[in-house]
């Protein structure tokens, strides 16, 4: 019955999902593992919104940040954000760690 | 100094520059330096309760419960920082000069006072939480914890020293330009603050950038230095603005600008013979 019901709402989600920005950005993950970001450089597509996912793999909370990108966000111990960025211009944007600045850098590159 | 001791430096330089500036531009209103220590002591508070429950916050609104906080703090802190810049370029000057308060105003001299209170809140709340998350990890982490704590703690005297400072110097203002100055100090300030607001509701998505990045300055002066980091509270410098944030600046500019001019000003006659 649930699934007769859901079914035909699902479809619909499906087939209008490349006309929803929303649903349309692709998403990366970089992790920040022992105070270091994984990985270092992250390549991404120039052009276009991206849903950045930070998982904080460790117990301290961390705060992703990057000046090129003009963002900051608070990544609580053992827990993912997500972070809008794009469309980028091709080229490299420094990414770091606030809180263990130190070792925790990498970059994004944008081609 | 030590990792630790730059990081609670950078965030409460912050705090303590907005509080430096404001305490000044209020010389003479009564209890003014009360209320910006209950300020402070209300903003710590809030800060550790904002940090201890980061992660609610951080899930909060879809993932963005973050973002809209930090706008809505800032944004609460444009209000009152404007309303105090208006309300002091009118009474300050007179208030300055008999040192008590003014008879019919008083009513709206305290409001204005509350003002000043919650501006500072705000501002030690939004950098405090920063710095609690901060010593939180550090008390978490376990490793040269003693070290960490005596470097947390020169960056926090080094920021108030700062603090301390801008506020000695801006009082050295001479009267006749006093209020001129601090009126402007705090009217770029807010402008600053104005256009962080609409760069975290960018990142969360809520508004269109209107380009990602304006312009590029940062071969000039990058916002991760000292000085970068000066002029980013003072006047909001920021080496890629988005569209939105320049248009919100000037915006912000534009109508506490204009409050300023039509009700800050007294005429010249009164400002003359109080």
């Amino acid at each position: 019955m649930l699934i007769r019901k859901c079914f035909p709402v699902a479809l619909l989600a499906v087939v209008l999902s490349p006309f929803n920005p929303a649903l349309a950005e692709e998403s990366f993950t970089i992790v920040f593992k022992d105070h270091r970001i994984v990985p270092q450089e992250l390549q991404v597509p120039a052009g276009q919104k991206i849903t950045l996912i930070v998982d904080n793999q460790d117990a301290a909370p961390e705060e992703f940040e990057s000046h090129s990108l003009k963002r900051e966000k608070v990544v609580p111990g053992n827990s993912k954000v997500t972070v809008k960025i794009g469309p980028l211009k091709p080229g490299t944007y420094e990414i770091f760690g606030e809180y263990h600045e130190s070792t925790a850098q990498g970059r994004i590159v944008a081609k | 100094m030590s990792a630790a001791a730059l990081i609670v430096f950078r965030e409460v330089l912050e705090a303590a520059l907005i509080i430096g500036i404001v305490l000044a531009a209020s010389r003479g209103v009564p209890g003014s330096r009360l209320i910006a220590a209950g300020g402070i002591a209300a903003g710590a508070l809030g800060a550790v309760v904002v940090a201890a429950l980061a992660g609610t916050i951080t899930e909060a609104a879809s993932g963005v419960g973050q973002e809209i906080l930090n706008a809505a703090i800032l944004g609460a802190a444009v209000l009152m920082l404007g309303w105090h810049n208006v309300w002091m370029s009118r009474h300050g000057r007179e208030m300055a000069a008999r040192m008590k308060a003014l008879g019919n105003d008083i009513v709206i001299g305290r409001i204005s006072a509350w003002a000043l209170g919650v501006a500072i809140a705000l501002a030690v709340l939004r950098e405090g939480s920063e710095v609690a998350l901060f010593l939180y990890g550090i008390a978490a982490g376990g490793e040269k914890t003693g070290a960490m704590l005596a470097g947390s703690a020169i960056g926090l005297v080094s920021g108030i020293l700062v603090g301390v400072s801008l506020y000695a110097g801006v009082l050295r203002v001479p009267l006749r330009l006093f209020f001129t100055v601090t009126g402007a100090l705090i009217l770029f300030m807010c402008a600053g603050l104005a256009s962080q607001a609409a760069g975290f509701l960018v990142q969360a998505g809520l508004i269109p950038a209107l380009s990602e990045s304006l312009w590029d300055t940062s071969w000039l002066l990058d916002e991760g230095s000292i000085a970068g980091q000066f002029l980013h509270v003072l006047i909001g410098y920021i080496a890629r603005p988005a569209g939105i944030q320049a248009l919100v600046y000037v915006l912000t500019l534009a109508i506490i600008g204009a409050l300023l001019a039509s009700f800050g000003r007294t005429s010249p006659v009164s400002s003359r013979t109080s």
